[in-house]
């Protein structure tokens, strides 16, 4: 059986440093395998979040070689096994302990946004008629696992650390599957322009290339509300015909 | 003295899954103060895992549907060992929670009159499993946890419970330990509700998580109260066999429900060989007639493909102990097939199983959309648990609630699939309303702090011992001792010597050591769950014993027929005053006449 070098971030909040473990390593295995092997075998204290394993719960979120990924769906096979594997714990949030980082906040920004609100019942039996096209276009945003890797690769969080002013990619797609909610009647759009940070966002795109469950992040979730916003907040001639009709804003 | 964080709420939920989610939103909108323990972070419970669907008798689809069949179908799953009080509450309600969770958000796939779509599953007469794809159990627990944020109850979240705590008879709290810093908390609470899930890490192929470790219903049996069904473990019949590292993954049944079917190596549909007594009149008599209900035709007969998840994984077992296994010592799964059957095969499957097509792919280089599944079975369900009032969900505990895969009764003998989400949700609901009802009736409860200091000597031993034992490979031992002893056929010696081997387990259990400090410490958390787990074991295989007869997910080489006087009583266990397990067998009360005429139309 071949061994390789796992080069793993061990330490607390208030120091770390990587360090070298060989494992053996199998046909088909997984790096969260092996950081199990390891922590079976060689560091029983090491640190790691994970659930399912199979890619549904988002709990196990990492940078493998620099990457954000999920460790339960990085096979080695992608991987070079001829130089050390780095694993680091996600950069975007505080550090707790070797692989495992404090992700609370996500928990918070979710608490401000304004929950569904439905439209009053179509049918006499107190329930609404849906057609299955109108519930696709939103079922991409519900897909989610909540696995953070957007908020982790995002540079308004990750580099200049603007928690406080914007709510980050999965946030927008949380909010974007609210208000193309085909019953939703709520109003979000004040809040994406001022306290949500919207206009922070321009568009590189790396939230959508690290999602791993493919959503189209930016052209699907964020663009179409920025779309949204600039027509309400921006548009001269609706912000008139709004002067007469007397509709919030 | 011991040294804890100290918490007050009327209600403690202790799981936050979809049966402690439901419950948390209903004590809430009673207006009681709520807490819910996360053993892991909030949204990641193996409710996620869930894909094919909420069994529930809408009719959307099929509108012969109504409660009454979903009950005679429940009941015939769980081998009519199932109590039909619970039986018949979850089908009359099931319905409604499902509209329930539309108007909280959840967006289900529709029928082409834009009503909630139900899919096909195993053991169920009609179409009948409300779904999103293959992804219901996240957009469920996704919903719920939308809906609570907002209720504002408070979550502990990456906390663990050891020890439930008692005044007298009923109960006072809980006492546990957060893992990010590793302190120790007393939870007080007026009443308690335990939604902690199954018990799948006692067994080494397994779809569930680390946190499946029998906590509830090690908490619950240490408290006093009594456990039923325990021997009733069901292995799901297909979850992934290859690569190793995916071992025990779940396929879902709904792959069988959108067409797929089974074969052997030699290219058999063997499921046709051997169809039991109680399905021979729903079961298809053809390829043909089977694909014809895939597809929708009501005068067709379901393939045989779907018959229960008890029975087809014993099935698969035999294909691969008689030697026409596939090469990684399963069977074959196939879905790749129906391209013969209508135009634009390979969209239809990634849109029905988006997850599968997304799994196979991903880990194990297989296009599902063009080649077969290699599968085999997994442990996946615990049918037995915490014994409860049927209406309350309470237990023999006063205060004390349970709810979802921990407590007892729904299920019986075997879980039909689908069963498992609207069962969280119907007594979730019902045990977060009845323990909010409690806690306004009741005051707190006292606490004794000796017991909390002996609790937290005891959790911190592991790290004062210098001892031999690593949990891991303890707990490594104790699954295959359950996977090889007490799987999915057993026989008399083989738990016999599981017993022994559990005995042996326990000593070293208690010689374990570990490495550290106590943050985030995944070696220690291992050593507090292996209790509980130990204590399943034991029960589970202690029960096994004593059912002589082979019925729904229990299969007895030595006793392989279903015996008449086993169908009378369940098997509950207690702790007793001198601390042995005492095994009773609880005569299951006459089912009501109107219940019993319905079950006689069904037949």
């Amino acid at each position: 059986m071949a061994t390789a070098t796992f080069r793993i971030w061990r330490g607390d909040k208030a120091q770390g440093q990587f360090r070298d473990y060989n494992a053996e390593v199998a046909a088909g295995m997984v790096v969260l395998d092996v950081v199990h092997q390891i922590q079976m075998e060689q560091a029983g204290d090491l640190a790691v979040r994970w659930n399912c394993k199979a890619g549904r719960c988002g709990s196990c979120s990492a940078e493998i070689n620099g990457m954000p990924k999920l460790m339960c769906m990085t096979r080695l096979n992608t991987l070079a096994l001829d130089k050390p594997v780095t694993i680091e714990p996600m950069k975007a949030f505080p550090h707790l302990k070797d692989l495992v980082t404090d992700v609370s906040w996500n928990y918070k920004v979710k608490q401000l946004i304004p929950k569904f609100k439905p439209r009053p019942a179509d049918a006499p039996d107190g329930t609404w008629r849906i057609a299955q096209e109108d519930v696709e276009r939103v079922q991409e945003f519900r897909k989610c696992i909540e696995c953070y890797l957007c908020q982790d690769v995002c540079h308004v969080l990750r580099e200049h650390k603007m928690q406080e002013q914007f709510i980050g990619p999965r946030f927008l797609v949380h909010v974007a599957a609210l208000e193309m909610h085909p019953l939703d009647v709520g109003d979000r759009l004040k809040d994406l322009r001022t306290q949500f940070g919207i206009g922070l966002c321009n568009i590189t795109k790396c939230c959508t290339k690290v999602c791993p469950e493919g959503i189209a992040i930016t052209d699907n979730a964020i663009i179409p509300l920025k779309e949204r916003v600039v027509d309400r907040f921006f548009d001269p001639l609706s912000k008139l015909f709004r002067v007469f009709t007397a509709t919030k804003t | 003295m011991a040294e804890y964080l100290i918490h007050e709420h009327d209600v403690l939920i202790i799981g936050a899954g979809g049966a402690g989610l439901r419950a948390a939103v209903e004590a809430s909108a009673a207006g009681v103060e709520v807490a819910v323990i996360s053993k892991s972070l909030l949204g990641k419970a193996h409710t996620v895992m869930a894909e094919g669907g909420i069994a529930a008798a809408m009719a959307n689809v099929d509108d012969r549907d109504n409660w009454r069949v979903h009950f005679a179908d429940t009941m015939r799953g769980g081998q009519y060992l199932s109590n039909w009080r619970m039986a018949e509450l979850h089908a009359k309600e099931a319905p409604a929670r499902v509209r329930e969770l539309e108007a909280w958000g959840a967006l289900f796939d529709r029928t082409n009159d834009g009503r909630i779509l139900q899919r096909n599953f195993g053991g169920h007469r009609y179409p009948r499993l409300a779904h999103v794809g293959d992804r219901t159990g996240l957009e469920m627990i996704r919903t719920l946890q939308d809906q609570g944020v907002h209720l504002g109850f408070d979550v502990f979240m990456e906390h663990t419970i050891v020890k439930l705590l008692k005044d007298g008879e009923r109960i006072a709290g809980a006492f546990g330990y957060d893992r990010e810093r590793g302190r120790f908390h007393l939870f007080r609470a007026k009443a308690v509700v335990l939604a902690t899930g199954g018990i799948g890490r006692a067994y080494t192929i397994t779809s569930n998580s680390w946190e499946y470790t029998g906590d509830g219903h090690s908490l619950a049996y240490h408290a006093g109260a009594a456990l039923m069904d325990m021997e009733f473990v069901q292995f799901h019949p297909t979850g992934m066999i290859w690569p190793p590292s995916v071992r025990g993954i779940l396929v879902t049944e709904g792959v069988r429900g959108e067409g797929g079917v089974l074969r052997n190596r030699n290219g058999e549909r063997f499921m046709f060989k051997d169809i039991p007594l109680l399905y021979v009149n729903q079961t298809a008599n053809s390829e043909e007639e089977g694909w014809r209900y895939t597809q929708g035709d009501k005068d067709a007969k379901r393939p045989p493909e779907l018959l229960t998840r008890d029975h087809v994984a014993r099935c698969i077992r035999r294909e691969v102990r008689e030697g026409r296994g596939s090469p990684h010592g399963g069977v074959f799964l196939d879905i790749a097939w129906i391209k013969e059957r209508i135009p634009n095969a390979v969209e239809h499957i990634k849109k029905k199983l988006p997850s599968m097509y997304h799994q196979f792919k991903q880990l194990a280089d297989i296009d599902i959309t063009q080649e077969p599944m290699e599968v085999g079975p997994t442990t996946h369900y615990m049918m037995g648990g915490v014994r409860v009032d049927a209406d309350s969900q309470m237990s023999d505990v006063p205060g004390l609630f349970a709810a979802g895969e921990c407590a007892a009764g729904l299920h019986g003998a075997n879980r039909l699939g689908g069963n498992s989400l609207s069962d969280l949700l119907v007594f979730g609901q019902r045990a977060g309303g009845y323990a909010a009802t409690f806690s306004q009736k009741n005051s707190l409860g006292d606490v004794d702090t000796a017991e909390l200091r002996s609790a937290e000597n005891w959790a911190l031993q592991p790290f004062e011992r210098k001892g031999s034992e690593n949990p891991y490979a303890v707990q490594h031992r104790l699954q295959e001792t359950m996977q090889e002893l007490v799987g999915i056929v057993r026989q008399e010696d083989e738990m016999l010597r599981a017993l022994d081997c559990i005995r042996d387990l326990r000593s070293a259990r208690e010689r374990v050591s570990v490495d550290g400090n106590r943050e985030y410490n995944a070696g220690w958390h291992t050593a507090l769950d292996l209790y509980h787990l130990l204590t399943v074991s034991e029960i589970v295989t202690k029960a096994a014993l004593q059912r002589k007869e082979s019925r729904g997910a229990h299969f007895r080489d030595d006793f392989p027929e279903k015996d008449k006087q086993f169908g009378l009583f369940n098997i509950a266990v207690r702790k007793g005053a001198n601390g042995a397990m005492q095994f009773s067998h609880e005569a299951i009360p006459p089912m009501r006449q109107d219940l019993q005429q319905i079950i006689e139309e069904m037949k």
